[in-house]
This record gives structure tokens, sequence and C-alpha cells, in this order.
């Protein structure tokens, strides 16, 4: 009989190596998958996980890895202050949505003009977008006491059908000849995100994860915030003697992942993705909630845990071309990935151990 | 606004209503039994596309809805492995069914896209369904519509009346009391799980053989989630599961319906309504001196391990 006995504080081996084991698990459990479905499952592997950093094209794919990262690691970062507090934001999507829309909005009341503000201000723009959508869940959470998981989910369905509205009525290109999708970026260069070193896939969306990834850190290890919000999530009751005020923390702990998806969503959208369109937006929003688990909630793992998850979103679409792979199972492959890291966390908080008799 | 025949919607409302009728009615077992499923739309979905996959092969309407139930309730084992066995967050664990599930669905439909589905008959009331308003409304419906709305007197019997109904809801209250009397907490948790799992497949087996009806990538769009937005609407309580879902199966068939008859109000305004009705619900149900927060089982959402 296998006993799970709880270790009076977590094993802080565990805690480093259950991500990795996870990862393990998961190629091996992917593996089988990618055999269920026809194709050699090392093939598979090494074209997901090895050809993009050192195959053939790695020269260009390695610079996609920043592209799809700073996304990831911006809006994961943010979704992981509130995951610590216990806050559960899954509607980072929308406010990523929103935040493009907002930030282009701006763009392209300005244009043709050009000027260096331009830029500022759309990504000031952005944040807000993102923030008050984000605000939505929180305010309805702090004076109705209602689920911030239901509603903050709900307005991203509301946010796709405002992206529906933006990109074939009140952004579409008027040059556009009726097709929907707003301006291109790429031919405006006030308001573009280019490449900032060429070949490396960085652009200021990089910049900015980077960036919020030291804060973050500084915040959750120097700063008495981020004590508090590590305070709130394991210990509510300690907090509220402690006068940590619950509400401040969830429109805090919202409105900053809201912002940082706020922001992701401007950089994306000037940047890789070049317009608004019906569907720029490709699920980094959720995305980033398995980022934000596998980096342990950490930002120096979630700095590590969105350049893997990159990995496999790049891997993904060269093994959907090259051996022909389903683009759907890589999206299942990601999910699987958030099951064994679940799985492998009781490791950190129990120990395991096997006795003769059952227990009652 | 003229051409909506209000028969007609009343019986469009009804078969509307029946996937989160389905997935709500599981998800309340579920939660009455102290466990927070959040991964109801990644279940729906699963079922979705094995209830279509096996009707499609098999020819039988029948034997998708079975299919559909089984591949919901492979998912919730999953979770209740993982949550009840492993003791991960619900919440977390939830969120990744979902996610997995919305993938797993999309790979496992990829050969179905653009299938028509074996239709699903209507049962055979004769003269009854000639009667008029009476007949569309009450005695034109396919099986599965009676079978949602006998699960609802079934589970609301099974709560209140039954021995079994009375465990699972001390299991829900209290785990630590129910365990100390001697019931077996984490084995009725996991068969609340596999119920529940199995309503929310058949619910989306019923999205993709009868309210669509052809398999695409997300064909549930969120019908899970506000499944789960209603059992928080019904105060956890099966009639009013009942009352929501005609409450957003309405609001869905309206919406369409004044699409349909070129309404003026914007067609964007009116797909957005479903998920806004959805929150401003939740809004009035969870304040007002928090009555719905007083109804939730005591111990939903949190981790049972047993020391002794």
């Amino acid at each position: 009989m296998i006993v799970l006995e709880k270790r009076p504080s977590p094993s802080a081996y565990w805690a480093r190596m259950s991500p990795v084991l996870a990862v393990v698990l998961t190629m091996i459990a992917g593996g089988l998958m990618f055999a269920a479905l026809g194709k050699d499952p090392v093939v598979a592997i090494r074209t997901i996980f090895w050809d993009p950093l050192f195959g053939e094209f790695a020269f260009y794919l390695r610079g996609q890895l920043l592209v799809k990262a700073g996304p990831l690691i911006l809006i994961a970062i943010g979704l992981s202050l509130g995951f610590r507090a216990g806050i559960w934001n899954i509607g980072a999507e929308g406010q990523y949505i929103m935040g493009a829309i907002c930030g282009a909005a701006v763009g392209l009341a300005f244009y043709p003009t050009e000027s260096r503000l331009i830029f500022p201000a759309m990504l000031v723009a952005g944040i807000f977008g993102g923030w008050v959508w984000a605000m939505i869940p929180a305010i309805l959470k702090t004076r109705f006491n209602t689920n911030e998981i239901l509603v903050s989910l709900m307005l991203v369905y509301v946010a796709q059908t405002v992206l529906a509205m933006a990109s074939t009525g009140f952004l579409r290109n008027p040059d556009g000849m009726g097709f929907p999708g707003s301006r291109s970026f790429s031919a405006y260069p006030a308001a573009q995100n280019p490449e900032l070193i060429a070949g490396s896939g960085l652009h200021w969306g990089g910049v900015a994860a980077l960036l919020t990834v030291l804060a973050a850190h500084v915040l959750l290890s120097r700063h008495i915030l981020g004590f508090r919000i590590r305070l709130a999530g394991q210990a509510p009751r300690a907090a509220r003697y402690a006068g940590v005020n619950p509400d401040r923390l969830v429109m805090l702990c919202l409105g900053l992942a809201g912002g940082l998806a706020g922001a992701a969503g401007l950089f994306e959208v000037t940047g890789p993705a070049g317009q608004i369109s019906i569907d720029f937006n490709v699920g980094y929003g959720f995305t980033a909630i398995i980022v934000a688990f596998l980096g342990r909630r950490n930002p120096l793992g979630i700095l590590l845990a969105g350049l893997l998850m990159a990995l496999t979103y790049i891997g993904g679409e060269m093994a959907a071309t090259n051996l022909n792979l389903p683009s759907a199972a890589i999206q299942a492959f990601q999910g699987m990935l958030l099951f064994f890291l679940l799985a492998s966390d009781v490791l950190t908080n129990y120990r395991i151990r096997l006795t003769g008799k059952e227990a009652a | 606004m003229g051409g909506i025949d209000p028969v007609l919607l009343i019986a469009a409302l009804i078969v509307a209503s029946v996937p989160i009728l389905f997935a709500a009615l599981g998800e309340l077992v579920v939660e009455r039994a102290g466990v927070l499923n959040l991964g109801v739309e990644g279940m729906m979905i699963v079922g979705a596309v094995t209830g279509f996959i096996t009707a499609v092969e098999t020819g039988s309407p029948l034997l998708g809805y079975v299919g559909g139930a089984l591949g919901g309730a492979m998912l919730a084992a999953v979770f209740g492995a993982l949550t009840l066995g492993l003791l991960t967050n619900q919440v977390a664990t939830g969120l990744a069914l979902t996610l997995f599930g919305l993938g797993f669905a999309s790979l496992m439909g990829q050969g179905y896209v653009g299938i028509k589905p074996p239709l699903t008959a209507d049962v055979p009331f004769g003269p009854l369904a000639d009667i008029p308003v009476l007949g569309p409304i009450v005695f034109g419906h396919d099986p599965l519509v009676y079978l949602s709305l006998g699960m609802v007197f079934a589970v609301q019997w099974f709560l209140r009346a039954s021995r079994a109904g009375l465990v699972l809801r001390a299991v829900g209250e209290s785990h630590e009391a129910a365990h100390a009397l001697g019931y077996k907490v984490v084995r009725i948790r996991f068969l609340a799980v596999l119920f529940g799992g199995a309503m929310a497949g058949l619910g989306g087996a019923y999205v993709s053989l009868v309210r669509v009806p052809q398999w695409v990538d997300g064909i549930t769009a969120g019908a899970g989630w506000i499944a789960l937005a209603i059992v928080v609407f019904a105060s956890w309580r099966p009639n009013r599961v009942l009352l929501g879902a005609w409450l957003f199966g309405g609001i869905s068939v309206l919406q369409l319906n004044l699409q349909v008859a070129g309404s003026v109000i914007p067609v964007e305004y009116l797909s957005m309504a479903p998920y806004l009705v959805t929150i401003l619900v939740l809004v009035i149900m969870s304040s007002g001196r928090g009555k719905a927060a007083l109804a939730a089982p005591a111990a939903l959402g949190q981790t049972f391990h047993a020391t002794r």
C-alpha cells in the first residue's frame, strides 16, 4: 500500500526538480501520443525540442524563441503574482486582446503622423486597456464577492467579439478594399515595434519581459508588497491579522496582470502580428497559465519556463510542417505538461511511503 | 422582430439548454461532494468529439451518447487521480483539464470535419406531437431532452432523499467528520467526479450530435464555463439548475433568432449577450449578503488528506 506522508516543510530539492521531472514525463507520454498518431516518437521529440535550437534552420528559429517567449513571460509574471495570492485570473487572453486593441487604436488615430511619442503613447494605452479589462473582475470580486475565475474567463469571449468588431469595423484599414484587418504597422514606422538586433528576435516586448522578470524578482524577494502577496497565499488568516487588505491585493494582482497582458498584446500586434486581425491572438494568455506554474510562480523560473514553452511552439510548428503532425497535438502536449507538473509537485509536499497494512 | 414564433422559440430554448443542463447537474453533484472541477469545458469538448466519432463510426446516435459520456468520464478520472490521489490543487488541475481537453479534442476531431452525424430521432409521440402549442413544446423532442429533465429530478431525489446522497453531502460539508464516521471520502468523491465527467461528456455529445450537428474546433464555445456559473446561480440546488439552464438556453436562442430576423442591434452585441448575462447573474447571486456563498458546500475546493 502506498501512503503519502506530509513533509514537515516542503522539500527544496523537489521544488526545483519537479518541473524537470514533469518535462521528462511529458516527453515520454507525448512520445507515446505521437507513436499512437503513427509518427516516430524519437524523431518527433527531437524535432520539437532539439532541432529549433541546433538543427538545420536553427539560425532563424532561435530568433523566433524570443518572439514567442516575450509575451508568454510578460503575461505569466503578472498571473503568477495573483496565483501566489490565491487570486485566479484566467482571462489574460481577453486582457491581451483588449490591450492590443486600445494600443493599436491610439496608434492608428495618429496615422500617418511621425513622432517619437506615438509608440510610448500606444504602450500606455495598451497597458490601460488590459488593466481596465482586468479591473472588471477585480471590482466585481471586491464589491460583490463574484468569482473572479468565471468573470475573467467570460470576458475573454466578450473581448474576442470586440476584436471581431475592431477588425471588421472600427479599426478596419480604410484602404484595405473591404478586407478585414487594420492598417499594417510594419508600414507605419512611428507605431512599429521592430526587431532591435537583426536575427535575434528581440523586440521591445522581449526587453519589457526581461525587465519585468527583474522587477518581479525584486518585488517578491525584497519588497513588503511581495511579502504580503506570498503571505496572503500561504496563510490568508495570518495575512489579515498582519493588516494585509485582501481587497487591495485583489485589485493590485489583477491590475498588474491585466496591464502586463495588455502590454504583451500591444507588442505583439505592432511587431510579430503586424496588424489587428480577427485571429491575431494565438492563445498566449492561456499558455501563460502553464508557464506560470512550470516556472513555479517564481520570476526567474518563469523566464526559463517561457523559453521552454516558446520552444514547444516553434518545435510544434516544425513538426507540423516536417512530420505532418497535427498542430493541435502540440496544444494537447502543453496541457499534458501541466498535468505532470501538478502531479510531480506531490513530491515537494509529501513523502511517498510503502507500508504493509492498508491505511484506515 | 415580427418573424419570431414564441412556440418555436420555447421549443428551441428547451433543446438549447440540454448541454448546459447535463453539465451543470454533473458539476453540482461534484461540488456537493466538496470537489471543485473547473475542467467542465474540457470534459464537454472531449465528450463532444468522442461522442461524435462513436456515432459516426457505428452509425448509432445512442452509442454516440454512451461514447461521449465515457470520454468525459475518462478525462474526469484523470482529474480525480490528480486531485484526490496526488492531492494537487483543484483549481489548477481543472484549468489543466480544460487546456488539455481543447487540444486533445481538436487532435481527435481532425479527420471528422465536415461529416454529418447520424440523426437523433424525436421520441414518437404520435398524434400528441400535433397538438397546437403544447405539441412542439412538450412532445416534439429527442430522448435526450427527456433524459436531461429526468436527471434533474433524479439528482434532486438522490441528494435529498437517499442515504447515499446524504453521505455525499456530508463529505462535501466536512470531509474530516465524514472520514471520522468511517466513510471513504476519497472513494465517494472519485465516484462523484466520474459522474460529473460523464454528464459533461453527455452534454458535449449533445452539442456535436444535435445542436450543431457536426464537428468543428472549439465547438462548446464556453458552455462548460457557463455550466459552472449556473451551479453558483442555482445555489447548488438541482431544480434551480433547470431554471438557470433555461435562462441561458433562452438567451442563446433569442440572440440567434434576433440575428436571423435582422435586428437593429448589431450581431456582435447579440453574440456577447450570453457571456455578459452570465456575469450579471453571477454578480446578482453573489451579492445580497453573500447568499450564494453561504449555500456553497463548506469543504468545496479543499484538499483532503487523511492523517489517521
